[in-house]
């Protein structure tokens, strides 16, 4: 599903790399928490998975496709396999939390049948049916932040990518997420998840990658969070 | 549902910059009346020269008695009946001529009296002052050089004068009237550009969201640069329009009816509704695709795909 091959992202104008060498395997259908401070790469990680950033060195394989070889055209129908979810939500503020959903399905040009069945369908998964008339600036951020996954979940990706998605809720409601979070891996979608949440990492008993200063130091099975602030 | 999405789109962008809209239509229409002026204005002058140099002239004007004392040229006394008839004969064996007529002092009084009427000047003047003339007609317009230099400084031969060189003084004005339009329309376009680039980069600006979220899900760099381009396009070809309808507002009203020029000034042989209708179609094109093309340079600049 993912793989690094000795994976080095030295940003332009900086000296100190933001991932050094790292090497790593995700297989389908694992749930992967990605702890380290701040600084110390998660974001540059899921940057390059998404390609919004290429490697300096290595190799980065996402899909089975190298990334690096991946031309730019090509780069819309690879992210149509991916959903990404953010700390800080990124809804359409001026759509109802119906069109937010049906907004990821219309501008890769699905037809407004499959909109039709596909959005109350992801609503209902994510536990929001009855609020498709809602506006975003209406409902709590825990619902905010279902809304976010239900748009990421819509096209069915075969990997999920969360930066943080609890980063902004109250402890109940991040438990609420990642309940969320494993029903859909439980469907067998790939989860990468950033966080800095410990007592979520602790209790969910996942395996955990750290990173220090963008060197990968512990990869671990059904780990705990670890490290001190 | 796509075409639907994407003009939705547009209309928003469009209504969501007004101010910068409304100069993007106004400096593309202006600089476009322009260009559709100066085309036809070509135009004017291409069917002008064909009109007149048909009927133009080099006259060579023959010694009379009252040049004789007044003019270097006629020192040796007015014309004689073997100068005129020598000089009648080489004009024929020229291939450059295509015809040539002599022009009597009587018919030259005529002629006058014609054309200045009952002015006071025209009374005091008698059929003795005017000069005989022959009215060489060439067959290629150009080529009066090659009779001045054969007549000039000839005996008999006063003057020659070429009726085109008085038309090119008119062309040459008409010229620079028109590389002055097409300098001014040059400078409105370049404005127009720079306003639509900042136009898109505002609007790319404010939808940053949109776009950062149709990245993540995957929609293709076209449909997300569509909207933006469109928009640019849109409002262009709407400045595109306005003209096109400007000339043809002036054409009905100035030309044919109203100001009604074409009847006040029968001499000028002006442009018709034809040579109006061909530029329509290439101001139309002209509006859409420059604004287009603007548009994807803000893009490159300012909207990450």
């Amino acid at each position: 599903m993912i793989r690094f091959d000795n994976v080095s992202k030295v940003y332009p104008k900086q000296t100190r790399p933001a991932l050094r060498d790292v090497s790593l395997e995700v297989e389908k259908g694992e749930f992967v928490f990605l702890v380290g401070s701040s600084g110390s790469g998660k974001s540059t990680f899921l940057r390059l998975i998404l390609r919004e950033e290429r490697c300096s060195h290595g190799q980065v394989h996402v899909l089975g496709k190298d990334l690096a070889r991946l031309s730019n055209w090509k780069v819309p129908q690879m992210r149509r396999q991916l959903g990404t979810v953010f700390q800080d939500f990124r809804l359409l503020p001026n759509k109802t939390v119906a069109e937010n959903v049906a907004f990821a399905q219309e501008v890769i040009g699905k037809s407004q049948g499959e909109i039709r069945k596909s959005v109350p369908q992801v609503l209902d998964l994510v536990g929001l049916g009855g609020k498709e008339d809602r506006m975003p600036g209406e409902l709590s951020g825990g619902e905010q932040q279902r809304v976010a996954i239900a748009r990421a979940f819509v096209n069915r990706p075969k990997l999920l990518i969360a930066d943080e998605p609890t980063g902004n809720l109250d402890p109940q409601t991040s438990v609420g997420i990642m309940k969320l979070l494993d029903r859909i891996n439980r469907t067998g979608t790939t989860v990468v998840m950033a966080t800095h949440d410990q007592n979520i990492v602790d209790q969910m008993r996942k395996r955990v990658i750290e990173l220090e200063k963008g060197r990968l130091v512990r990869d671990q099975a059904r780990g705990v969070y670890g490290y001190q602030h | 549902m796509r075409a639907q999405f994407v003009l939705s789109e547009i209309g928003v962008g469009l209504r969501r910059n007004l101010t910068m809209t409304f100069a993007v239509i106004v400096s593309v229409a202006l600089s476009l009346a322009l260009f559709g002026g100066s085309l036809l204005l070509s135009d004017q002058v291409g069917k002008m020269k064909g009109y007149w140099y048909d009927k133009i002239n080099v006259s060579i004007y023959l010694c009379n008695k009252s040049n004789a004392e007044s003019d270097p040229n006629c020192a040796k006394g007015a014309v004689t009946e073997d100068q005129k008839k020598s000089i009648l004969a080489d004009l024929q064996k020229m291939t450059v001529v295509d015809k040539v007529t002599y022009e009597s002092q009587d018919e030259a009084y005529k002629h006058y009296k014609e054309q200045f009427g009952n002015s006071p000047l025209a009374a005091s003047i008698t059929p003795d002052q005017m000069q005989e003339s022959y009215r060489v007609k060439l067959k290629n317009p150009e080529q009066y050089q090659v009779i001045a230099s054969a007549f000039n400084g000839r005996d008999g031969v006063q003057s020659v004068q070429d009726q085109k060189s008085i038309l090119d003084n008119l062309f040459t004005l008409l010229g620079y009237l028109n590389l002055a339009a097409r300098g001014v329309m040059a400078v409105m376009l370049t404005v127009a550009m720079l306003l639509i680039v900042n136009t898109v980069r505002v609007s790319a600006f404010s939808r940053r969201r949109e776009t950062g979220i149709m990245r993540l899900v995957g929609a293709s760099g076209f449909y997300i640069q569509a909207p933006f381009i469109m928009e640019a396009a849109v409002a262009g070809l709407i400045g595109g329009i306005l003209a096109s309808s400007f000339l043809v507002v002036v054409q009905y009203f100035v030309i044919d009816h109203g100001v009604s020029l074409s009847t006040k000034l029968p001499l000028i042989n002006f442009v018709g509704w034809d040579a109006v209708i061909t530029k329509i179609p290439l101001i139309l094109a002209v509006s859409f695709l420059i604004p287009a093309l603007a548009g994807l340079l803000a893009l490159r600049k300012y909207l990450k795909v």
